[in-house]
């Protein structure tokens, strides 16, 4: 045990000490961080204003465009004569121009855009939202139906409230499939990336011939599950240090948007469509959403990721290290000899994304029940509420499924360090398995 | 100290080790002898409890080899030498000791104590990368006698160390059989064991040709030849002469009294006698003879 202890603290130091671990460490929150921040930035900071200059030929859009819009600045004007395209956006001092050809048969025939470098995507789908409505009211207007009926028709949408039989809490599907969304993709990228650690240092300690002093020393599976344990604490480490540094880049956040706080409190000198989207918020649809999300059982989803997340690890993390022990030098042979252990790991996550639309088919059942699949789909049922008995039986089977690999790769794991030269056939390999 | 009972290990399509049966004695040098792929590193790697012999006993101090038990008292240097090439040198000779079970104030004592004596106390903090492949050598050979092993095991000790760290070494390990260690080692080199070795055995195919004292072997096989160095010409004496180059003779005899009467023939014609010798075979000779015609003999000539 004491020498296990000192394998783990090895692994754990080495590589809680290496430069790559604190840059991604430190960078990855940043990183997010930036990211949204720059999102919060854009929301708040309305787009360069581009003025559109429109030269109506049909007649029937001229005046009816929507100028709400901020960021966008509308001018009707016609070609001169023997005016090119530019010198109609040159006299208007414009960024786009809109020519709308005569209607021929009532209906509009040519429409097109120019612009200095092409039309980005918002400002022609700005505009073709605006002329698809004016051209559906006056169509309507020529049937002799009323705009505002329509729209007030169109306006009174049926809301359907979801709730728990069993607390009678409200529920709501999308919040909980991407909850669970959430939560198995994270557990999918820590096996892959922890799993892939455990490998490499395997293949470090064999290649290095290092594994051959140290197993005089200690037993193969003190060596391996040392590994896998330290590195486990160092995943942990990780996701630690993330979310502290998260919650404490949060604090910082009013710091480098000033306007955000105002944004937030008051709504006083805030640009209108920034008003209109925080607005949202008091909408009785969008308070649903929010309830919804805090109504999700924070406990259990947080105890099942922790349990999932160090289950699903250690189960792939021996298998992991096996496959490290059967590589030599050459890396290719890893990239072969890993697709039987990243398989059930990409179907798990097949499974998962059928699931999180479908958390109670058969085949969601059964891959939040096998072992090797069950790290990444159950996380993905949990937010939907899973019953007692399959939540438990899936945990059984779970640490049962650990226990069992890890058995298993120890018995590659010991002969396959020592061997040097060709890579074994998994013919071979099922010989170790079954004669040691 | 080391007793190994017919011990027995087959891999898949060959017998790496076939019934072979040593007794190590307390605080000799012993050698085992083979050509490349004789099955050298497998027996030794049974006694070192890394792999486990599929037939046989092993007794360690008398008791049954138990490798929780004993790998504290043994040191082993693999042939495939290794360390962990990122790792600073002086935590990683402290962890190698805590993993023999040695305690951290005791284990510093002891770093201290040969990275002193090796003069190298300059690369604690160096990575085991920096160093050139002498000096990572030499480093090996630290880590694995700094826990003080009863029983030293060297797999090719001195394959690819230059002149001056192979002498190095060598005079360690006189060192430590001195102080009572067992050592224990392999090789395919025939001269250096005749040089450091107290007993050896003769490993080819798995199995032991030959056993025991250095010296008992070579008399063993010894063909009852003499050389004879004098300072002009022999006359009248050419019974059992089978070479001469200048004054350089070489007789073979069917006894020990025939050595005697050409030493008294020699002294009665007064010829001042440079040298006088028995010629013994080497190690290399006797190995060959006992294998010969088999494949193993033809790539151990080469």
């Amino acid at each position: 045990m004491n020498k296990i202890w000192l394998i783990i603290r090895r692994e754990y130091i080495t590589r809680v000490r290496k430069k790559s671990f604190i840059v991604t460490t430190l960078l990855i929150p940043i990183m997010m961080f930036g990211l949204f921040s720059l999102f919060v930035y854009m929301a708040i900071k309305s787009e360069q204003k581009q003025t559109i200059v429109i030269n109506d030929e049909s007649g029937v859009f001229i005046n009816k465009l929507d100028t709400v819009q901020k960021s966008y600045t509308l001018v009707y004007d016609h070609l001169r004569s023997g005016e090119e395209n530019k010198g109609i956006l040159e006299r208007n001092k414009a960024d786009i121009y809109l020519h709308i050809y005569p209607f021929a048969d009532n209906k509009p025939d040519s429409i097109h855009l120019f612009k200095e470098g092409g039309v980005s995507l918002s400002a022609k789908s700005f505009i073709n939202d605006q002329l698809d409505n004016i051209f559906q009211a006056k169509q309507l207007q020529d049937a002799g139906i009323d705009k505002m009926q329509i729209d007030s028709i169109q306006n009174s949408v049926i809301q359907i409230k979801s709730f728990d039989l069993k607390d009678n809490k409200e529920t709501n599907s999308e919040i909980a499939s991407s909850i669970g969304y959430a939560m198995g993709f994270l557990i999918y990228l820590v096996i892959f990336i922890y799993g892939a650690g455990v490998m490499r240092g395997v293949m470090e300690e064999k290649t290095n011939r290092i594994a051959e002093v140290i197993i005089s020393s200690v037993k193969p599976f003190q060596l391996m599950m040392g590994k896998i344990i330290g590195i486990a604490l160092v995943g942990l480490t990780q996701f630690m240090m993330w979310i502290m540094l998260m919650l404490l880049l949060q604090l910082l956040l009013p710091l480098f948007i000033p306007g955000l706080t105002e944004v937030l409190h008051s709504g006083v000198n805030v640009p209108a469509d920034m008003q209109n989207s925080m607005s949202g918020l008091s909408n009785p649809e969008n308070m649903g959403v929010i309830k919804a999300f805090m109504n999700q059982n924070w406990g259990l989803i947080f105890a099942s990721f922790l349990f999932y997340f160090l289950g699903g690890y250690f189960l792939y993390a021996s298998m992991f290290a096996a496959v490290g022990s059967l590589v030599n030098e050459d890396p290719q042979e890893a990239q072969q000899l890993t697709i039987p252990v990243t398989m059930p790991i990409i179907l798990g996550f097949m499974i998962m994304a059928t699931s999180v639309k479908d958390p109670n088919s058969s085949l969601s059942v059964f891959g939040s029940l096998f072992p090797l699949t069950s790290p990444i789909v159950m996380l993905a049922r949990i937010p939907y509420g899973v019953p007692a008995w399959q939540l438990i039986l899936s945990m059984v089977l779970l640490v049962a499924g650990f226990i069992f690999m890890t058995w298993l790769s120890a018995k590659i794991y010991r002969t396959g360090i020592l061997l040097y030269g060709k890579k074994p056939t998994w013919k071979e390999v099922f010989k170790w398995i079954r004669y040691s | 100290m080391l007793q190994l009972q017919n011990l027995k290990k087959y891999y898949a399509n060959q017998k790496a080790v076939d019934d072979v049966s040593l007794h190590i004695k307390k605080g000799t040098i012993y050698g085992i002898l083979g050509p490349n792929g004789a099955g050298k590193s497998s027996l030794l790697r049974m006694v070192t409890g890394i792999t486990i012999p599929d037939e046989g006993q092993i007794l360690f101090d008398g008791a049954s080899f138990d490798a929780n038990q004993h790998s504290r008292y043994i040191g082993y240097m693999p042939e495939e030498r290794g360390l962990y090439k990122k790792m600073k040198i002086g935590e990683q000779t402290l962890y190698l000791a805590q993993l023999k079970g040695m305690k951290k104030i005791e284990a510093m004592q002891k770093i201290n104590y040969w990275f002193q004596k090796m003069d190298m106390h300059s690369w604690w903090n160096k990575k085991v990368e920096d160093l050139s492949k002498g000096m990572s050598q030499k480093l090996q050979f630290v880590t694995t006698v700094l826990h003080e092993p009863k029983l030293l095991i060297l797999d090719e000790p001195f394959s690819g160390l230059d002149p001056v760290n192979s002498e190095i070494i060598k005079q360690e390990i006189y060192n430590l059989a001195k102080a009572g260690t067992t050592i224990l080692f392999s090789t395919h080199r025939m001269e250096q064991v005749e040089e450091i070795c107290e007993e050896i055995a003769l490993i080819n195919q798995g199995k032991v040709i030959l056993q025991g004292n250095v010296t008992d072997i070579r008399n063993q096989f010894k063909h009852n030849q003499y050389r004879l160095i004098i300072d002009r010409a022999l006359q009248g004496y050419d019974n059992g002469l089978i070479s001469q180059h200048n004054f350089e003779y070489i007789f073979q005899f069917a006894d020990q009294a025939a050595s005697k009467a050409l030493l008294n023939h020699c002294l009665q014609q007064n010829y001042h006698i440079q040298t006088f010798q028995e010629i013994l075979p080497a190690l290399s000779e006797i190995f060959i003879q006992q294998v010969e015609g088999s494949t193993a003999s033809r790539q151990f000539t080469k």
